[in-house]
Order: structure tokens, then C-alpha cells, then sequence
């Protein structure tokens, strides 16, 4: 997988991932042209279509789109489902997540889908370790933030 | 202190957080940039605050703002701040941000190296996780050298989290520096069956994605994915070697077969949704013949019911085409179908498909349906597309299924019509060959190109450049080059000369000009035939008349003609004036045939033998020009295209004997090839171009309906035929069979193949792109592993960045030192005598450092020394280091201290294998004659030498020898014993020296205070630890123990024991050897990066106890004694940290400064150096 990009119905990015190092200028480029063409599509429409020399699979969940792009010799259907398992991973991290949830924890949903995707490759397919680990980190996290918390306050 | 703490926290519960700024972004949305720009400045001023939390609160908010589009890269050294931050919640947010915004030109990442090999050795599985993360998103070509041997190690790792990420990693790490991929390769293949499902199914990821790029070298590994594949249950992972295994069958035709079985039982219990079947399907190995058919079956149904499948049907059908194109045809009408669906993605597919499914038969058909949808198609994209899939789909193969090229031609002109194409240049391109290779066609070609050049304002009037206009380049080029076809020459010249025609392209005018020429030429001769002097005058006037309206253009190809021509035709009104015939003459001037020529023809040129492209004609003017430049020049002509005018000079007689000798050097030419789109259909036993037999088709066979087998046969002859011949379809039999065997051609059309250099060689290399960021990973992997590709650990020779390591001018400087080393050690261990010991040294070390060390570290060591003698003033602060620091002092410019900390970092590293082995080899040669048998530990001077990550050095190990390999403080290791305050692993080499079987090895220290050895649990003080392996007669391998070191203060001296049952054929012994150990201050140093400004501060904060030594009489170069001492000993900062300076004083002297937390630790370590020094 060469990236993957969320964004909402108006066209405003949510999230990004590129697993290959780029340079602002050229993302800026790709999203705003991809963005304009998966919008443009209508909803009946299936979900992949021809760019450039790459495929992108692209899937709508509420007012948000997923969508990833991948080399020619890549399956679909797996990207399909790699998207449906970010979402259901969002999902059991958030609670029924929402754009907003996104919006606000941009952070996190970065973390979950690192935890889920190294390097464009799937890392890990059980949603159990997925979730097993951040919550691990956010554990780590936590703890420190606590005591730095009282540290800074107490000093 | 205390009061800016508070201060900082007081200022932080002002400042906005992520959320707060979301929020307040959401909140002004018409002034969006204003408020951001806003929110900006306000960063700035967070990151210019010392408090770490501000500041990765700041990256947080840039990070987002990144994704808004702003720029951040001004904030990129501020991230690698917040990424070297201790605490996980910033680190974490620190690697975010610079996954999120770093790329290979960003000029700070190589500042990162070192804090990322911190992070991978660190001991929380979060911190390494998050750092392997960050860097598959930046890894650069530089990272990846250097940091490919920390990443394998941690592909041993303890914990699976590691290991799963690492293994993942590893596969950008090879795309950016192939060089890794051999030497981690057999660790990759390791982790195949590594018990943790999830690095298992990233290994075989992994391996998936190299095997796209070179499938042989894993063919070995088939029967490993093969049990995989059958014993697995995870989906994606099935997937993953179903593709694999997509690219190994064709390497492997018998795997295809064995396939067959396991696939078509994964597709039936797969039965519960189609997807996952047809997921399973798509990268199904193709060529396992019978084994796609059930694939196939489901394909063909998939396009009904959703649209997702209907494209993936789509797709699958095109892949299947290839090898079973009959299976596919059946599905035309399905295929048509889609081309009418709303979704251009199924459209795009649909038109793909299409490709491969003609015949001659339905040809006709097809390109109907798809020029109706050209008329309805709107969006420029999608037609121009419909429009190159029409030309492709007839002009593939050579023209193969065109039985009428009228009607071709015909098509050519209806597109024409289409109004903003972008692909005018195509149609003509396809409009010039087809006239110039199908002689039969010209007539009805030229009539309606002059019908095209009269309508000229049509086509020109409607586009701009590059567009349609274009085929008037073609029309006007046919029109003049093929003249005598004509039906009213006269018209079309006057078409040709409308005023209307120099508002056409410069390019397009002065084709004009050459064929007006042409076509005058012919209607002279017309004329004169006709004995018509007056209407030849006629046309001389009209040509005089118009000509200067091209003669004033703007264009200088156009110009040039244009003048030349008008002076020709005024000549020949001259000549008119007095009768004189001229027709003859005109003519004359365009005689000849042009032939096509392939275009790959120039680039097979074979070169004559004993002719030297690369040599120098004349020597080089200057350096400027470069190397290839100038041969390029002089023989890398223009390739000659058909359409380009021809030379006037050539007579016709030269012209016609030129054409004779070539045709018969063709028709002696086996090699003599002609190109076609697919670059394996050549005609490499065809005699040369004219000579094409066109074959009567013998009207009597396809009036029989042959029988299935015969007919796959005739085809195959037919498709020869194919395209040497076309004609006009006869329908006589279409009744019968479905074959294109009923179409026989009446009308006979050569199609004449391209011309190609004598002696031109088939090739194929020119279908590689060099530019394939994959190429690179086209490696041997079954090659055994040479010297020369091991990975780069940290060490000093890196130094010469760039290269990776050489090591081509160690093997023979260490195979000098060994020699003496080894016979003294011999020596000492017959005797068993540690009183000898320090004389020995004293024998080995001169010659060993110099010879190895002196050179290679020269540069690095110049820059220590002069650094320091810069003063401390700069910033810089030289310190008296390790090699390997001296390494990372030139990777990181300007930044030249370093401190060493000993229990944050531990450098691990596995010393190379296969160098220990050839070193004892050569060991055993030497040492045939002795009986006895040895067990050698380190006695005591020669354990001060090994410091802790003693096994990096990989040159050192081998001299050192037989014994202690290395020794040091080791955060965790392989094993993962997890970072206890102080550990020390001792790597023992045992080497079997006698001719006796030796078995339960124990190994026994006597524990001091300070030291202590691990031992099992369980056991007690005077329990040994017993050696996990036996040694057969000579043979050796290395054992490591632990031990736990409470004060790192003090050097320490450890007795120990080896007791063994040494077993031969008299019976067994019961023997034991005593050693002692010898822990050196120094050797439980390690070195720990840290920046110069931080290192600065901790050297000036006067917390520091500080000595310093003076020794006299050195009479080794300043150098080597430099070299000599980071061989020995090394120093670290911070915490119990050792600061040192060495400088040369006088001629014969050196003073070594030091300074140092803990005064004790600080003088032992400059009591040991001055040990060493003495001994220089």
C-alpha cells in the first residue's frame, strides 16, 4: 500500500498515512486530486478505480471516505477489508466512532492504524492484539502523564 | 529551579491544547488562515520553551496543521527534540509528527540516527515499537545502512510485538539498501516459522512482496509456504502465499500442477461468500492450467450482482484471457455490456478486456459499438481513452485481425471528427503506417486523405495544438507522397495552397510545402504527358502565385522550404517558357520508395567488429565534458522517419541499386527481424521485406468444418498467415464454425514489415526499466555471503560514508597479527603460567594496533585531535573516544562530543560467525602438532582489552583470539534478559584443541563482593554453570555468561575454573583449567550519543570531579596512540559518566584529562591508560 488517506463528504482531510516518503508539495497534489475524484463518484458506483499507475480502493463509512491507494498487482478486495478492519478497530477503540471522534483524537486513530500497518503491510490481523497494545501504550502514557501531572504540580 | 517549573505549568494550563485548537479552527471558519497563522506564532513561541511537555504539545498541534496542508518543515529539528524526549507520551507523539512530515529531503534526518538506534535498544517494547513505526515512514537510504543490523537484531527479539515489526521493517530497509537483504535473509527465513502467528504472517508479507520483484530466489521456499498454506487458517495470510506462490508457478511448472488441489479445496471452503472467493481467486497462480477453470466459472458470474465484483470479475477475466483467451471470448456480450455501465472504472476494465477479445471476425463489430460510444462518451478523458483503445485494439499484432483496411482507414478518418482530442497525433501516426505498409490500400487511403485536406477547415477551425489537426500532417504527407493516385490532383493542390493552411502548426505547414512540391511534380508530369503545356504553366503560375504566403512564415523550417521551393519553381517556369520538357526532372526529385523503418532499429545497429564505442576519438578537450557524453554525440543519429522528406540528390539509378543491395543483404539476413507490438512475435526466418510469400488461401479448406483438434491446429498456421495478408472478409462459411478460418481474403494486401539494420540483434533487454525502485532487490540470494556484505555495524570504518563496509584490506593486516598472537598463545597455555602473561602483551599489542587500527583510523582520529587543540571553546569538545564514536562524530556534523552512558545504552551486536570460523581454521592448521588438549580464558590483561561491545569491533575479536571474545555491560540481549542495573555478558570461545571428545564443561567463578556470576536458579555459590554444548576435537564455539556487577567503580579480578570429562579412546579424564578474569573499569563503559551543547553544560557544570595523568616517553605517532587507547578503553559522560581528553604534549608525551562524577571510577580508568601508555 503506497498510502492512505481519510477524509470527509466536503472534501477535508482527516488523516493521512504515506508509506512512501514524499514531498509536501506532491502530496498536496495527489490528495487534492483524489479527493475531487472519489467525491465525484457516485455512490453506486464500485470501489476502485484506475490512478495514474496506482489503484485506489476507496470506501464511504457515513460522511467519511477511506481511501487507499496500491500497486497494480495488489489485491482489492484485501485492501477492502484492511479498510473495514481500521474501521471496525476505530470502532472498539472509540465507541461507535464518529468524524468528530477523528477530529478531535487525531493522535490515536495515527496510533491504531500503526498498530495495525507497518510499512503499508498488514502487521497485525487480530483486532484483539491491535487493540491489546495501545491500550498498553495509552497505559504507559497515562502513568507518566499522572506523575508528571503531580510533579509539576506539587514542585 | 523549582519556581520556573511552576511557572511552566502555570503557563501550560494557558495554552491551548490539541483539542482546543481544533475546536477553535472549527469555530472561525471565515478567517480560517488568519486564525492559524495565529495559532502558529503561538507554537513558535511553545517550542522555543525549555519544558518538553510545551513543546511536544506544540508538535501535536503542528502535526495536525500539517494535515490541513500548512507547512511544518521549519519545526523539524523541534520534532526530533520531542522524539528524544525520555517519556513515552512525547516520544510518541515526536515519531508521529516526523512519520507524518519527514521524507528523504529533509536535511535533519540523519540527526536522528543514533536517537533511533537508542530507541530500538530500549528496554520498553513501546519505545521500539513506536521508533520502528516512525522510521517504515522515513526510512532514507542513509538510515537504512546504518541501522539494518540493529533492526535485524531486534528480529530475534523476546517479544513478538518486536519481532513482528522488525521482520515488516526489514522490507523497506532492503528497498533502500538492497545490499541488507542477503545477509538478513536467512534470518527472515527463520522467522517463517517463528511461533507467533502475527511475525509469521509478517514474514511471509514480507517474502510475498520480494517475490514479486525476483521469484526465483524463493523458489527454494516453496515447500516451506506450501506447508503453510495447507496447515494456516488465517485468511490474510492464505492470500498473501496464494500470491506468492502467483509468482513462483511460473518459474516451477510442477508446483502449478500440485497446486491445483489446495487451491480448489481453499475456493469450496470458501463457499460462504463469494468475495472471499474470488479474492482467493484473483491472484491464483494462472498457468496451473485446470486449476483456474473453477476460478474462471465464478468470475463469469461475479458481474451480476455487485458492482465491486463485477469490476474484480472483470479484472480476473483479463488475467485469464491471457492464458485461456477462448474461455473469455464466450463472454463478449457480457463484456460489451459494460462498457455501457455508468462507473468508468468498469468502463475502463470492460475496454481492457476488450483488447484481448477480438478476432477478426468480431472486430468489425466491436470497433462499432465503441465508436457509438465516442459519440456519447462525455469527458474528454474517457474518449480520448475509447479512442486509443481503438486504435489498439486494431492496429495489435500487426494488424493482425484487420481483414479491411478501407474500412480501417475509413474508422481513421470518422475519429477525425472527434472533437479536443489529444491524440490527433496518434490517428496519424496510425493513418501513415498503414498507407505506407498496406500498398494495396494507397488508392482508397489518398482519396480520402485529399477528401480530408479539402475539408481541411473542419478539422482546423475546431482545435488548438496537438490536437486533431494533426492528421492533416499525415493527409498531406499521403497525399503528396503517394500523388499518382490521384483522382484530381489539381484540387487537392489547390486545397494545400488555401491561405487558410498557415494558420496550421509550423511543423504541419512545412509538410505542406514538401508535398505540394510532390504533387506538382506529378501533375507536371500529368501534363506533359497529356501533351497540356498550357495547363502545366497553369499550375507553375499557381505554385509562383501562392508559395510566397509560406516564404513569409513565422516558422523557419517553413520558411527555409518554402524559399527553396518557390526558386525551384521559378526555375522551371523559366524552362516552361522555353518548351523545355521539366516533368522528367520534377520527378525525379522524389523517385524512390521510403520504406518504414522499426523503431527500435537505430538501437540494433550491431556494432563492426573491432570498433570501440567507448574509446576516445580524440583525448578529452577538458574535464567539463563528460565521459559518455561525446560518443553519445557523435554516433547517436536521429532515427529516419518514414515521413521525413527525402534528399533530392539522390538519383534514381543510386537509389534503385541502393534498394537492390539491400534487399538482397535482407534476404540473406536470418537475424533480419521486423517489429511488431508484441516483441515476440518476430519474423526471425522470414526472408527480407518484399519477399513475404502471400499465400493463396486455398478456398476448399474452410469450407469443411474441421474437427475441434484440427481446427486449434489450423489456426495456429493461420496466424502466421495472418499477418502477411489481409483481404476482405468472405462470409462463406461463418455459418459453420466460429473460427477465423472462414475469412479468406479477395483482395491481396501486403503489410509490409519495418525495416531493421542488418545484422540487427534480437534483444530484449530494452524491456527493463532501469528505473524500477525494484530492480535493486534483483539479488542472488543463494550466493554464499561474502566478507564484503556483512551489514554496517557501528563501528569506525563507517566513516567513509556512503560505500558500504569494505573490508577488502583487513583480511590480509589481520592474518599478519594473528600469527604472532596465536603462537604466543600457545605459548602461555602449554605453560599455563599467568605470570608470563604481561610480557607477552607487551610482544603483541605494538604490532597489532598499528597494523590494525593505525590506518583506518587516521582520518578520524585527526579529526579528534584536532578539535581538541581547537579548545574547548568551540563547542565541540573532543573526546577521546572509540572508534565507533569516532564514526558517529563525523555522521553527525559539527557535533563532535559524545558521552557514554553505561546503563542506558548497551550496544549489542553478534559478532560475525563465519569470520571467527575461518580465523580458527587457520588456527587448527597451525596447531596439528599439539596433543594436549586446551581450554583457554582469558587471563587477566588480555580481559582489560575487550570492552563492552567488544563484539562490534570485528577486526579486534579474531586477534584477540581464542579466548574471551567479548565482555561488557549488556542492557538485554537476544535472549532478553531484561536489563538489570548492571549486567555483563562474557563471551567465552572454547576451542578443542586435543584429540579427545570433551563433554560436561562446567564453568565456575570464584563471586567477589562486586561480581557475580548468574547462575540458574536454584544452585548455590560453588555450583559451576555448565556449558550448554560439547566439543568434538577441534572444534570450538562460544559460550556467554552473565554476570551482575554492583560498582562499576572499582576493576576487578575474578578466579575461575573449567572442569570438563575429556573422552578418547583409552577412556575419560576428569580435567580441569583455571583462569582468571579481569573486569577493567573501562570495559564497563558505553558509549552514549548526546549533543554537544548538553554535553558542553554537563563538562562546565563543575559537578565533575576531575584528574588528569601525564606520561612520558611515547614514541608511537600521536595517532596510533589515539588509535591504541579507543581500542582499550572508553569513556562516557553523564551520570557516573567519564569525560576525556587526550592531547599530545611535547613530542614524547601525553596527557590524558579527564573528568568523571564518581572520583574513583576517574582515577582507576586513568590508572588503566596510563597501564596502556606505559606500554607503548
Amino acid at each position: 500500500m503506497q498510502f492512505m488517506l481519510l477524509f470527509s463528504r466536503q472534501g477535508k482531510l482527516r488523516l493521512q498515512k504515506w508509506y512512501v516518503p514524499l514531498s509536501d508539495k506532491e502530496k498536496k497534489k495527489i490528495t487534492r486530486e483524489l479527493v475531487q475524484t472519489v467525491l465525484a463518484r457516485k455512490p453506486k458506483m464500485c470501489s476502485f478505480l484506475e490512478w495514474r499507475d496506482l489503484k485506489i480502493v476507496y470506501k464511504r463509512y457515513a460522511s467519511l471516505y477511506f481511501c487507499c491507494a496500491i500497486e497494480d498487482q495488489d489485491n482489492e478486495l484485501i485492501t477492502l477489508e484492511i479498510i473495514h478492519r481500521y474501521v471496525e478497530l476505530l470502532d472498539k477503540y472509540f465507541g461507535s466512532v464518529c468524524e468528530l471522534d477523528i477530529i478531535f483524537n487525531f493522535e490515536k486513530a495515527y496510533f491504531i492504524l500503526d498498530e495495525f500497518l507497518l510499512g503499508g503491510e498488514v502487521q497485525e490481523t487480530s483486532k484483539k492484539n491491535v487493540l491489546k497494545a495501545i491500550e498498553q501504550a495509552d497505559l504507559l502514557q497515562e502513568v507518566k502523564k499522572v506523575i508528571f501531572k503531580n510533579k509539576s504540580f506539587v514542585t | 529551579m523549582a519556581l520556573k517549573m511552576v511557572k511552566g505549568s502555570i503557563d501550560r494550563m494557558f495554552d491551548k491544547n490539541l483539542q482546543d485548537l481544533v475546536r477553535g479552527i472549527r469555530n472561525h471558519k471565515e478567517d480560517e488562515a488568519k486564525y492559524i497563522s495565529q495559532c502558529i506564532d503561538e507554537i513558535k513561541q511553545e517550542l522555543k520553551q525549555d519544558n518538553i511537555a510545551v513543546k511536544a504539545n506544540a508538535v501535536c498541534k503542528l502535526t495536525y496543521l500539517q494535515m490541513l496542508g500548512y507547512d511544518i518543515s521549519w519545526a523539524a529539528f523541534n520534532i526530533i527534540e520531542v522524539m528524544s524526549a525520555s517519556k513515552f507520551t512525547f516520544k510518541r507523539i515526536g515519531y508521529l509528527a516526523a512519520s507524518q512530515c519527514f521524507h528523504e529531503g529533509t536535511d535533519v534526518i540523519m540527526l536522528t540516527t543514533n536517537q533511533i538506534r537508542k530507541d530500538l535498544s530500549s528496554p520498553s517494547q513501546y519505545d521500539t515499537g513506536v521508533a520502528l513505526t516512525g522510521l517504515s515512514c522515513f526510512v532514507t537510504p542513509d538510515l537504512a545502512r546504518d541501522l539494518a543490523n540493529d533492526i535485524m537484531t531486534l528480529m530475534s527479539h523476546t517479544k513478538p510485538y518486536i519481532r513482528k515489526k522488525a521482520v515488516l521493517i526489514m522490507y523497506k530497509v532492503f528497498l533502500k539498501y538492497p545490499e541488507s537483504l542477503r545477509p538478513a535473509f536467512p534470518r527472515l527465513k527463520e522467522k517463517l516459522e517463528d511461533p507467533d502467528p502475527g511475525v509469521q504472517s509478517a514474514a511471509v508479507n514480507v517474502i510475498c512482496e520480494l517475490a514479486r520483484r525476483n521469484p526465483k530466489n524463493y523458489l527454494s521456499l516453496a515447500p516451506l509456504f506450501f506447508k503453510l498454506m495447507t496447515s494456516s487458517t488465517n485468511n490474510w495470510v492464505l492470500i498473501k502465499i496464494i500470491k506468492l506462490f502467483g509468482a513462483l508457478t511460473p518459474l516451477e511448472p510442477r508446483l502449478g500442477k500440485k497446486l491445483i488441489e489446495p487451491l480448489t479445496n481453499l475456493i469450496h471452503s470458501h463457499l460462504g461468500s463469494l468475495g472471499a472467493r474470488m479474492r482467493l481467486v484473483l491472484p491464483a497462480p494462472r498457468s496451473s492450467g485446470s486449476g483456474c477453470r473453477p476460478g474462471l466459472a465464478l468470475c463469469v458470474q461475479a458481474p451480476k450482482p455487485v458492482r465491486a465484483l463485477k469490476y474484480l470479475g472483470l479484472l480476473a477475466m483479463s488475467k485469464i484471457l491471457r492464458t485461456h483467451p477462448k474461455s473469455v471470448q464466450a463472454h463478449k456480450d457480457l463484456v460489451l455490456q459494460c462498457l455501457d455501465d455508468k462507473d468508468e472504472s468498469i468502463r475502463l476494465r470492460a475496454l481492457d478486456l476488450l483488447y484481448g477479445m477480438v478476432s477478426k471476425k468480431n472486430l468489425v463489430e466491436i470497433v462499432k459499438k465503441l465508436m457509438s460510444h465516442v459519440d456519447k462518451a462525455e469527458g474528454t478523458t474517457y474518449r480520448d481513452e475509447l479512442l486509443t483503445k481503438i486504435i489498439d485494439i486494431c492496429s495489435q499484432c500487426n494488424y493482425q485481425h484487420i481483414t479491411n483496411f478501407q474500412w480501417y482507414i475509413s474508422v481513421l478518418v470518422e475519429l477525425t471528427r472527434l472533437e479536443g482530442t489529444r491524440h490527433g497525433h496518434l490517428i496519424a501516426a496510425q493513418m501513415l503506417d498503414v498507407a505506407i505498409r498496406v500498398k494495396a490500400i494507397r488508392k482508397f487511403a489518398v482519396s480520402q486523405m485529399s477528401a480530408l485536406l479539402d475539408s481541411a477547415h473542419l478539422v482546423a477551425s475546431s482545435t488548438q495544438r496537438n490536437g486533431i489537426c494533426e492528421v492533416l500532417y499525415a493527409a498531406a504527407w499521403i497525399c503528396g507522397e503517394f500523388s499518382e493516385h490521384l483522382q484530381e490532383p489539381h484540387q487537392t493542390l489547390e486545397a494545400m495552397l488555401r491561405p487558410k493552411v498557415t494558420t496550421l502548426p509550423g511543423h504541419i505547414q512545412a509538410v505542406y510545402v514538401q508535398n505540394v512540391v510532390k504533387l506538382y511534380a506529378s501533375i507536371l508530369q500529368q501534363k506533359e504527358q497529356a501533351a497540356e503545356p498550357e495547363a502545366a504553366q497553369d499550375v507553375t503560375q499557381l505554385m509562383v502565385d501562392r508559395l510566397p504566403q509560406f516564404v513569409q512564415s513565422a516558422d523557419l523550417e517553413v520558411q527555409e522550404r518554402a524559399s527553396c521551393i518557390l526558386q525551384l519553381v521559378k526555375h522551371i517556369q523559366k524552362l516552361q517558357a522555353k518548351d523545355v520538357p521539366v516533368a522528367e526532372e520534377v520527378s525525379a526529385l522524389f523517385a524512390g520508395e521510403l520504406n518504414p523503418v522499426a523503431p527500435k532499429a537505430q538501437k540494433k545497429v550491431p556494432v563492426p567488429e573491432g570498433l570501440d564505442l567507448d574509446a576516445w576519438i580524440n583525448e578529452p578537450p577538458s574535464d567539463s565534458e563528460s565521459e559518455d557524453e561525446k560518443p553519445k554525440a557523435i554516433f547517436h543519429e536521429e532515427e529516419p522517419r518514414p515521413a521525413k522528406p527525402r534528399q533530392p540528390e539522390a538519383d534514381e539509378e543510386e537509389l534503385a541499386r541502393r534498394r537492390e543491395a539491400r534487399k538482397q543483404e535482407q534476404a540473406n539476413n536470418p537475424f533480419y527481424i521486423k517489429s511488431s507490438p508484441s516483441p515476440q512475435k518476430r519474423y526471425q526466418d522470414m526472408p527480407g521485406v518484399e519477399h513475404i510469400p502471400v499465400v493463396q488461401i486455398d478456398l476448399s479448406v474452410p469450407l469443411k468444418v474441421p474437427g475441434k483438434y484440427l481446427l486449434e491446429k489450423d489456426r495456429k498456421k493461420k496466424k502466421k498467415k495472418d499477418k502477411e495478408k489481409k483481404g476482405k472478409p468472405r462470409r462463406h462459411s461463418s455459418l459453420h464454425t466460429e473460427s477465423d478460418e472462414d475469412i479468406a481474403p479477395a483482395q491481396q494486401v501486403d503489410i509490409v514489415t519495418e525495416e531493421m539494420p542488418e545484422n540487427a540483434l534480437p534483444s530484449d533487454e530494452d524491456d527493463k526499466d532501469p528505473n524500477d525502485p525494484y530492480r535493486a532487490l534483483d539479488i542472488d540470494l543463494d550466493k554464499p555471503l561474502a566478507d564484503s556484505e556483512k551489514l554496517p555495524v557501528q563501528k569506525h570504518r563507517n566513516t567513509d560514508t556512503s560505500k558500504s563496509p569494505e573490508k577488502e584490506d583487513v583480511p590480509i593486516v589481520e592474518k599478519k597479527v594473528k600469527k604472532p598472537k596465536k603462537k604466543e598463545k600457545k605459548h602461555r597455555e602449554k605453560e599455563r603460567e599467568k605470570r608470563e602473561k604481561g610480557k607477552e602483551q607487551k610482544e603483541v599489542r605494538p604490532r597489532l594496533f598499528p597494523a590494525t587500527w593505525g590506518l583506518p583510523l587516521r582520518l578520524p582520529c585527526h579529526v579528534c585531535s584536532s578539535a581538541w587543540l581547537t579548545g574547548p571553546a568551540s563547542q565541540a569538545t573532543c573526546l577521546l573516544s572509540r572508534p565507533s564514536l569516532c564514526h558517529s562524530l563525523q555522521g553527525t556534523t559539527g557535533r563532535k562530543s559524545l558521552t557514554v552512558n553505561p546503563d542506558l545504552v548497551g550496544l549489542f551486536q553478534k559478532s560475525s560467525k563465519h569470520r571467527k570460523k575461518k580465523h580458527k581454521k587457520e588456527k587448527e592448521e597451525r596447531s596439528k602438532d599439539k596433543k594436549k588438549s586446551k581450554k583457554k580464558k582469558p587471563p587477566s590483561d588480555e580481559a582489560a582489552e575487550p570492552v563492552e561491545n567488544g563484539a562490534l569491533d570485528e577486526d579486534p575479536l579474531p586477534v584477540r583470539g581464542t579466548s574471551l571474545a567479548s565482555h561488557g555491560p549488556e542492557t538485554y540481549d537476544i535472549q532478553g534478559s531484561l536489563q538489570k542495573d548492571s549486567q555483563v555478558t562474557v563471551s567465552v570461545v572454547l576451542e578443542n584443541q586435543s584429540s579427545s571428545f570433551l563433554k560436561s564443561m562446567e564453568l565456575n567463578v570464584l563471586d567477589s563482593l562486586n561480581t557475580k556470576l548468574a547462575r540458574p536458579e536454584g544452585s548455590s555459590v560453588h555450583d559451576g554453570v555448565p556449558v550448554p554444548f560439547q566439543l568434538p576435537p577441534g572444534i570450538s564455539n562460544e559460550a556467554q555468561f552473565v554476570f551482575t556487577i554492583q560498582s562499576i567503580v572499582m576493576a576487578q579480578k575474578l578466579k575461575g575454573t573449567l572442569s570438563f570429562i575429556a573422552k578418547n579412546d583409552e577412556g575419560s579424564t576428569h580435567e580441569k583449567l583455571d583462569f582468571k578474569l579481569h573486569f577493567s573499569c573501562t570495559s564497563y563503559l558505553v558509549t552514549t550519543p548526546c549533543y554537544s551543547d548538553a554535553f558542553a553544560k554537563l563538562l562546565e557544570s563543575g559537578d565533575l570531579s576531575m584528574s588528569s595523568i601525564k606520561v612520558d616517553g611515547i614514541s608511537m605517532s600521536f595517532q596510533n596512540l589515539l588509535a591504541k587507547i579507543c581500542f582499550h578503553h572508553h569513556f562516557s559522560g553523564k551520570r557516573w559518566g567519564v569525560a576525556l581528553n587526550a592531547c599530545a604534549v611535547g613530542e614524547k608525551s601525553v596527557s590524558v584529562d579527564g573528568k568523571c562524577s564518581d572520583s574513583t571510577l576517574l582515577s582507576n580508568v586513568l590508572e588503566e591508560m596510563r597501564a596502556t601508555l606505559a606500554k607503548c
